[in-house]
């Protein structure tokens, strides 16, 4: 028997978690006990007077039962004698557009409630347009509360002819309309309701029943991402995953992904022995002829159709969190049962969900949805989502919170992956190195403005320099007049900021050069994106902890002064935040120490 | 997915979700609780790493009033699978003589249960824990997260789970922090016994009808498992023939009175069932959500 899973759409009004509630009372998954609850709670939470509020049997956690909405995603089970069902129930208001997004990753087909009153809404569009880009094919608009407007047959063709118009942009596979009562079970299970004799198409039941699932992936060539290597002991080496379309028997042709390697199905085992094939969808371990070399993160596909591999992508995703996307800033990201650091380069536009419109957009919100350029750290095997979403979507994460913080879906590969070679250097960083007779190193100072970063870098340049090394020192208020200047202070500009002060370090270390660099660098995610383009060792993080108080009454250049007169926005440490370095090489605390001791501290580290 | 019935699908993300975390974690661990799921998330765990062993211990978090046919299946499952089985029992219980008839199934199982596992997770270090909670089981559930984060204190947060997409799993966590698994999210009571007939999995004795020592109480039937039952003045232990739907600390699951005796017919009288299996759980009649005030208190 198949599993459909599908997800409803539509606000609390709208009657969504009554259908629900309704599929699962009139399929029998509703016990006693669990009706004589039900009872007890629709006398202290129901909406329906004397009668019990099927809505109660599904708005789960004790908040929504008092607010009466739907905040989470519920995932409900029910069965016919003809599938098995899961439904994600997920919230219908803007705020909850991640949720929705969350239901819709995993679902083939979409129940789209409509009030009957109130027609095709802002919602609906929404709905429709979340639905359309996480690849759900199949829609059933459920024109609910027939009987709110008389089992008006005129109504229904109405808003069926509206949604119709709207939703062709949207390629789904099928749009089915169905006019029903939730609250009655007029042409929810049973079709034909005696109120709506005008109708004559299946019951939402019947649809539910009949509608096409799955199968897609089959029809495509083999691809596993490598979830687990199975190595027992020194004779047995297996790779283990779940296939992700296509099927696979022994001897077939099968190619290694990033790498290339070729080689043979040799066995196909799961519990207790082997199998003579295994189709998508089935988790496997895969032993192979040959002593090949595979790790999770690759993908084994079909010798003869290869997967694409890039590092740079034309993607949508969806913003669910908080604090907002920035380009520039490195978020960690898993695509199947691949890890990577990512970044976004260039948000192209923003999509105004309610309206469809493109906008123009420097960062991204919480539920807001974008089309970007991403760039990932290494190469990536990867099919885009339309095709397959197992192998075509990502999710982003925080690296300090490991919050998963969006989610996206590659489109196609930029083709700059393959055009732009890394140029191979002829005379290596540790051969200047040698010849200057110096460990190259960037000495990145951060710090409040007027903690005296500059101060104590001034002197350390001094030093080193009579010492005969060969540095250099990248001031920000310099930095800002040329190389930078077309950047501002809000946050968006702060990390493109850092990024390229820190590409440009990196250069001047691969000179050979002993780098000084200083730079409020409020944000501790840009600092350790700096970090991590040095090799270990090479980057030495310099906190100048001088207490805001005291760089206020010291005041060098009458900046907080004037941040304080509000003359000067996002100003660090006034209305903009110092994120304090939690482990540095080296933390001075300047209120103790004069800059000459802070200078010998640092050269004492530098040289043991 | 052709060729593929529901049990394998089913099957395939389970055992989708073990590797995950086997994968990723520095120390997983599967918790053990003896029952039905337990069985069946212990046999899933087989096929995932076959012909490997299971990578990770069980652990089972013994309340001491564990029914004695469950303790003795338990020895013997671990034994024939040769997997390594950690024990644990709240040693405050043990010195204090907490027990549910003396000190309340609230508290009893507040102590025995809650504060035992996190002991037990504490002391071993354990930062991914498998448990065989069921969405289809009670409304809170139906919202859990297949991986569901624990913030420092295993405190489980409603309002900062993380979102779920596809089958990609954010296993990332800081110091301190863990993540309950659950393998066996997607999967209904009827599943789980439909697949335990399908693959003649070993499961407790007291799951199958059979004459049994129970008294009445509160209109449900309790067994008398041991001496340390005491009975109400004029309470007699009767024979009668019953079974467990659910298995949990003895005097807080009741029977039901049943003569399902086989796997075929106990998979029936589950399909046909009109009451649901926690009906048999004096903890869920607390009042209402007072499973989710267990949860964010780090019951599973």
């Amino acid at each position: 028997m198949e599993t459909l899973r599908f997800i409803t759409c539509g606000s609390v009004d709208d009657g969504k978690s009554t259908l629900i509630g309704r599929l699962l009372f009139e399929t029998k998954l509703i016990f006693e006990d669990q009706l004589e609850a039900l009872k007890a709670d629709s006398k202290k939470f129901g909406t329906q007077g004397e009668r019990p509020d099927l809505a109660l049997l599904v708005d789960g956690l004790q908040a929504e039962r008092e607010q009466g909405i739907t905040i989470d995603v519920a995932y409900r089970f029910f069965a016919t004698s003809k599938r098995r069902f899961i439904v994600a129930d997920t919230p219908g208001h803007e705020q909850y557009t991640r949720n929705m997004a969350t239901g819709a990753s995993t679902a083939e087909a979409a129940v789209l409630l409509i009030d009957a009153r109130k027609g095709v809404l802002t919602q609906t569009k929404r709905h429709s347009r979340i639905a359309a880009m996480f690849g759900v094919r199949h829609i059933v608009l459920a024109v609910n509360k027939m009987d709110l407007v008389e089992w008006s047959q005129a109504r229904f063709e109405e808003i069926t002819g509206d949604y119709r118009q709207f939703a062709q942009a949207l390629n789904f596979a099928n749009v089915t309309a169905i006019p029903l009562s939730a609250l009655e079970g007029h042409n929810v299970v049973d079709s034909a309701a005696p109120t709506m004799p005008w109708y004559h198409g299946p019951s939402l039941m019947q649809w539910l029943e009949v509608v096409p699932c799955g199968g897609r992936e089959s029809a495509q060539p083999f691809t596993m991402p490598v979830q687990w290597v199975n190595r027992p002991n020194l004779n047995f080496r297996g790779f283990s995953g779940r296939i992700a379309s296509g099927s696979i028997r022994p001897g077939d042709s099968v190619r290694i992904s990033p790498s290339g390697v070729v080689s043979r199905a040799k066995e196909i085992v799961v519990w207790g022995g082997s199998v003579s094939a295994a189709g998508a969808g089935a988790s496997v371990t895969l032993v192979l002829e040959s002593e090949v070399d595979a790790s999770r993160g690759d993908v084994i596909t079909a010798a003869d159709r290869p997967l694409e591999v890039a590092d740079q992508f034309d993607a949508q995703i969806i913003w669910m969190s908080e604090h907002p996307l920035l380009p520039g800033r490195s978020y960690a990201a898993q695509i199947h049962s691949k890890a990577a650091n990512v970044t976004i380069t260039e948000i192209k536009h923003c999509l105004d969900i309610n309206s469809g419109a493109h906008l123009a957009a420097k960062m991204l919100g919480l539920n807001e949805i974008a089309t970007v350029n991403v760039s990932f750290d290494r190469p990536v095997t990867y099919a885009p989502y339309d095709d397959n979403r197992r192998l075509g979507a990502f999710i982003l994460i925080d690296k300090l919170t490991h919050e998963t913080v969006g989610a996206g879906l590659i489109h196609f590969a930029l083709r700059r992956a393959a055009n732009v070679h890394w140029q191979a250097l002829e005379v290596t960083r540790a051969a200047r190195a040698v010849l200057m007779g110096q460990q190259p190193r960037c000495l990145w100072f951060t710090g409040l403005s007027g903690s005296g970063k500059s101060t104590i870098a001034n002197l350390l340049d001094k030093r080193l320099h009579a010492e005969g090394r060969h540095t250099y020192i990248l001031d920000g208020d310099n930095v800002r007049h040329g190389l930078n200047r077309d950047l501002g202070f809000t946050e968006a500009d702060r990390v493109e900021n850092i990024r390229r002060i820190g590409e440009v370090a990196k250069l001047l270390v691969d000179a050979g050069l002993i780098v000084i660099v200083s730079f409020i660098s409020p944000y501790r995610a840009e600092r350790q994106l700096a970090r991590d383009l040095f090799q270990p060792g090479e980057f030495v993080e310099i906190y100048v902890d001088t207490p805001l108080e005291e760089c206020e009454r010291r005041d060098v250049k009458g900046l907080y002064a004037k941040a304080r007169r509000g003359e000067l926005k996002n100003f660090t440490g006034i209305d903009s935040a110092y994120e304090v370095p939690e482990d540095p090489e080296i933390h001075l605390r300047t209120l103790d120490l004069d800059p000459v001791i802070c200078v010998s501290r640092i050269l004492g580290w530098l040289q043991p | 997915m052709n060729s593929m019935n529901v049990f394998s699908e089913l099957e395939a993300e389970s055992i989708e979700i073990f590797r995950e975390v086997a994968a990723t974690a520095a120390r997983p661990v599967m918790l053990y609780s003896i029952g039905k799921d337990s069985s069946v998330m212990l046999r899933l765990a087989q096929k995932a790493f076959y012909p490997g062993p299971i990578p990770f211990p069980l652990l089972h978090i013994d309340t001491g009033w564990k029914f004695r046919e469950m303790i003795a299946f338990r020895e013997r499952i671990a034994e024939e699978l040769g997997v390594e089985l950690l024990r644990y029992t709240n040693p405050r219980g043990i010195a204090e003589g907490i027990g549910p008839f003396t000190h309340g199934s609230a508290y009893h199982t507040d102590v025995m249960k809650t504060e035992a596992l996190k002991q037990a997770l504490d002391l071993y270090g354990f930062d991914a824990a498998f448990g065989g909670a069921r969405r289809d089981e009670e409304k809170s559930r139906a919202k859990e997260r297949i991986f569901s984060f624990r913030a420092a204190g295993h405190r489980w947060e409603p309002k900062t789970q993380r979102p779920e997409l596809w089958n990609l799993y954010n296993t990332r966590i800081n110091p301190g922090e863990s993540i309950r698994v659950f393998p066996l999210s997607n999967w209904t009571e009827a599943d789980i016994w439909g697949y335990i007939q399908q693959e003649q999995i070993p499961i407790v004795p007291l799951y199958f009808a059979a004459p049994r020592p129970v008294v009445k109480r509160y209109g449900q039937w309790i067994m008398v498992d041991d001496e340390r039952m005491p009975l109400e003045p004029g309470e007699v232990p009767e024979m009668r023939v019953v079974r467990f739907r659910t298995l949990g600390c003895y005097p807080l699951t009741a029977a039901i009175e049943s003569s399902a005796a086989t796997l075929a017919e106990i998979v029936a009288e589950t399909l046909g069932a009109n009451t649901s299996e926690r009906q048999g759980r004096v903890i869920d009649h607390d009042g209402a959500g007072s499973m989710e005030r267990k949860k964010q208190e780090g019951y599973f």
